[in-house]
């Protein structure tokens, strides 16, 4: 009997999902070898084991998938009542949500994540994304997206997504797009392709017409070949900010639209007279909610000079209490870092963090001794100088400063390349509105953080790319709407 | 509020308690509440998952903490004979069974407690001050917990005058307490009685206030803080628990004294109380997990957990028949 209240191990069982050994690209309605037979293995970040070997496309099935992408759009996706496209997309969403568990598990299996955030945040918001966009896909004509009332879809999407929520952006991208009449060729991240080619099988389970969503595995390579294949339409990229300038450049000058998701630093201003309980509660969901891995992550914590000492005691007490360890233990707190090589390049920011001068603090945890670890980490005494301050770590690793006025934390907080998210936390509702008035943010959060819903747009300012999804702003990126068609 | 632990102020010279505008002026610079966040870290809280040997101990906690209690205005002292029997053997058929911490009366039940008890060093806690509405004057509140101190109750549970603080006196509320604490300290035949401070927070309705309530009862010189009589509804809910674990923890770190938290009043089953010591657990900290800082005020909820604990041993849900009902 354990003494005092060391929680029992909770774990999730895997059985309920089965990986194949190998995995094919789906395209057309079916999965297909690539046609070089590359493939690449895909590990549990959690124990560095091998979970499946997974295709890599070439360009060769990057143009086969675009072109059967682009059949189903012209034959039947395109010419297809709005009324009929939604009752496509209410099939998969109740799929999803029939389905929960198995996708929870597998989610959790190959990214790392907790299985808590993966059944109770990752899963239910996916379905709820489809759910959202299924109703939009016979009013269309009422969203005010302009063309006369009539918004008519692009055609092919390609679709590019990361690994930090591999189903929920899966279905951010892929629900607006076939909600709107297009049709999508989607490359999910190279670390975590497993729930999208779960997702292949319920396209499948859904009679979802051949070819209307084709999914090919891969790296960079692949992505390169989707985002500069010339019978594209549109290009949605979410990830890294020197990848988007990237597909920026190379697809400037051609006749394509892109919305790019890209990187943040944001802020997360604690006034003094907030409620300090629940801005810690806040902070915490902020920056080590998915283990930092969230571009939105409030990871510059800007709190009021007055309040700093008993904010950071507080905050460092709640950080012992957070359990780190195995994603599938339903108690985890902070999983499993996705990959080696961001693990690696945490490590290497926050090395320089240190080396820079600012204090470095974790709370004691033992990390498993095999896959990818980083404890929750806290900078105190962080300038706007140092590079802990200004580039996103993307992990999690926090860095707090302060500030004395209003109008100086407004001012830091916008001192930054990005713009993705903000917090505000204060007890005063007027100065949190002249707050979020101030704030070059996509998303400002009050006295809460990292909430999302498929209604809401979201999307960056400056180096956080452009474009919006989600809510009815979403939508437009995926119509030919106003006078320019 | 510093958070440091090293220096140790007594509660005293902490906050000048002097007048009601000083009083009001310092429990109004205490960090607010916010609903949505409090009721969000709760609902997170509830959802830990508890197993095994993790649930065994919590199960043997729990017993452990509770005030058995009957405030029933039909109390005979057969019926409070039997609850003192129960509270001295929970379950006849395992002795290891933890007994319960105390057994909850009303003052006139005191004398018989004290009997049926005996020297099982099981405490006696009495409800005073006019229990539940508070509504008589200092007077006849103080004989109130004078008798009861002289019957042998060893734990006062004392209601504050909600009247008073809703109505922004805080001074009065606080005066009582003391004056009440001070008789608790009266008897030179027994230690100090335990003075346990009813907030009934279902009657104060804002977080903001249970913060304050909590904190000018500390101040005050409660030993334990409670959230309810077990008359109004709601009693005690996991967000109210939840937000005055987290004023005993400030507490502890302004003045470095620790003061008890009890919740009374609708929690009935193990899962609820699981729930409640989970959250002891995460945010006042390990500390607090026994029955010297943390109690449940409860009637039926050493039923359920010793039904569990015959499911934990034997594998197999016996029934509520095989339990004896008081």
């Amino acid at each position: 009997m354990p003494t005092g209240f060391e929680y029992a191990p909770a774990p999730e069982s895997p059985a309920v999902v089965d990986i194949a050994s190998s995995y094919g690209l789906f395209i057309g309605g079916d999965f297909v070898d690539p046609s070089d037979g590359a493939s690449f293995k895909t590990l549990n970040p959690a124990t560095g084991e091998a979970l499946s070997d997974v295709s890599e496309g070439s360009a060769a099935d990057v143009d086969a998938a675009v072109r059967a992408a682009r059949r189903a759009y012209d034959r039947v996706w395109g010419p297809m009542s709005g009324a009929e496209r939604g009752k496509y997309l209410f099939r998969i969403a109740r799929i999803l949500q029939e389905r929960a568990r198995e996708f929870a598990v597998l989610e959790t299996l190959d990214n790392g994540k907790p299985i808590k955030e993966s059944r109770d945040v990752d899963i239910p918001l996916a379905a709820a994304h489809f759910f959202y966009h299924a109703g939009w896909a016979d009013k269309l004509e009422y969203a005010g997206l302009g063309n006369a009332g009539k918004p008519a879809p692009l055609g092919v999407i390609g679709q590019v997504i990361p690994w930090n929520f591999p189903l929920l952006m899966l279905s951010w991208k892929i629900a607006p797009a076939l909600a709107a009449g297009n049709t999508v060729v989607l490359k999910p991240a190279e670390t975590t392709p497993l729930t999208a080619l779960l997702f292949a099988q319920v396209c499948q389970q859904a009679d979802l017409p051949p070819g209307v969503v084709n999914i090919v595995t891969g790296a960079g390579e692949t992505g390169h070949a989707l985002s500069s294949h010339p019978d594209i339409d549109k290009i949605a990229f979410t990830g890294s900010t020197d990848v988007g300038k990237q597909i920026a450049r190379s697809v400037a000058g051609t006749r394509k639209r892109l919305t790019l998701e890209l990187g943040g630093k944001g802020a997360n201003i604690v006034y003094d007279d907030a409620a300090l309980d629940q801005a810690v509660e806040g902070i915490v969901s902020g920056i080590y909610f998915n283990q930092g891995h969230v571009c939105c992550a409030g990871s510059r914590l800007l709190v009021q000079e007055s309040i700093a000492d008993d904010v950071i005691a507080r905050l460092k007490r709640r950080l012992g209490t957070l359990r780190v360890g195995d994603p599938m233990d339903k108690n985890t707190d902070v999983g499993a870092i996705n990959s080696a090589e961001q693990l690696a390049r945490i490590t290497a920011l926050v090395e320089a963090g240190e080396a820079e001068g600012a204090t470095r603090w974790s709370p004691p945890c033992d990390l498993p001794d095999r896959g990818y670890w980083f404890a929750p980490t806290v900078f105190t005494n962080v300038s706007q100088a140092h590079r802990v301050a200004q580039e996103e770590i993307f992990g999690p690793v926090l860095s707090v400063l302060t500030f004395r006025t209003p109008a100086e934390a407004v001012a830091k907080a916008n001192n930054t390349p990005y713009g993705l998210s903000a917090g505000i936390w204060s007890d005063k509702g007027s100065r949190v509105l002249w707050t979020a008035d101030r704030l070059r943010a996509g998303v400002v959060w009050a006295n809460s953080f990292n909430k999302f819903d498929p209604t809401s747009p979201f999307g960056g300012y400056k180096e956080s790319g452009y474009g919006r999804e989600g809510g009815r702003h979403g939508l437009e990126a995926y119509v030919a709407a106003g006078s320019e068609d | 509020m510093s958070a440091s632990t090293t220096s140790a102020p007594r509660a005293g010279s902490y906050v000048d308690a002097s007048s009601n505008a000083d009083l009001r002026g310092w429990l109004h610079g205490l960090p607010p509440v916010d609903q949505v966040g409090l009721e969000a870290r709760a609902a997170a809280l509830g959802t830990r998952s508890i197993k095994t040997t993790s649930k065994a101990w919590a199960i043997d906690t729990a017993i452990s903490m509770i005030d058995l209690t009957t405030l029933e205005g039909a109390d005979t002292p057969g019926k409070v004979r039997n609850l003192c029997a129960k509270a001295r053997v929970p379950d006849r058929s395992d002795s290891s069974t933890p007994r319960v911490a105390a057994v909850c009366v009303y003052n006139d039940m005191v004398g018989v407690a004290r009997e049926a008890l005996g020297d099982s060093g099981i405490h006696i806690a009495a409800v005073t001050t006019a229990f539940p509405s508070g509504r008589a004057s200092l007077a006849v509140k103080l004989a109130d917990t004078q008798d009861a101190v002289s019957a042998g109750a060893d734990e006062i549970d004392m209601v504050i005058d909600r009247g008073a603080f809703l109505s922004g006196d805080y001074r009065t509320v606080f005066d009582q307490i003391v004056a009440v604490k001070k008789i608790c300290a009266s008897n030179p035949d027994r230690p100090d009685a335990h003075l346990k401070v009813i907030l009934e927070t279902g009657e104060l309705a804002t977080y903001d206030n249970v913060r304050r309530a909590s904190h000018l009862a500390m101040l005050a010189g409660a030993d334990f803080i409670k959230t309810s009589t077990g008359k109004i509804s709601p009693a005690a809910t996991l967000p109210v628990v939840l937000l005055m674990l987290e004023a005993v923890r400030d507490w502890r770190d302004a003045t470095g004294t620790m003061i008890g938290v009890k919740p009374a009043g609708g929690i009935r089953t193990t899962k609820d109380a699981i729930k409640h010591l989970v959250t002891v657990n995460e945010t006042a900290g390990p500390d607090w997990l026994s029955p010297q800082w943390f109690r449940f005020g409860a009637s039926s909820l050493l039923t359920d957990l010793l039904m569990q604990r015959h499911k934990l041993s034997t594998g197999a849900y016996a029934g509520s028949d095989y339990i004896s009902e008081d």
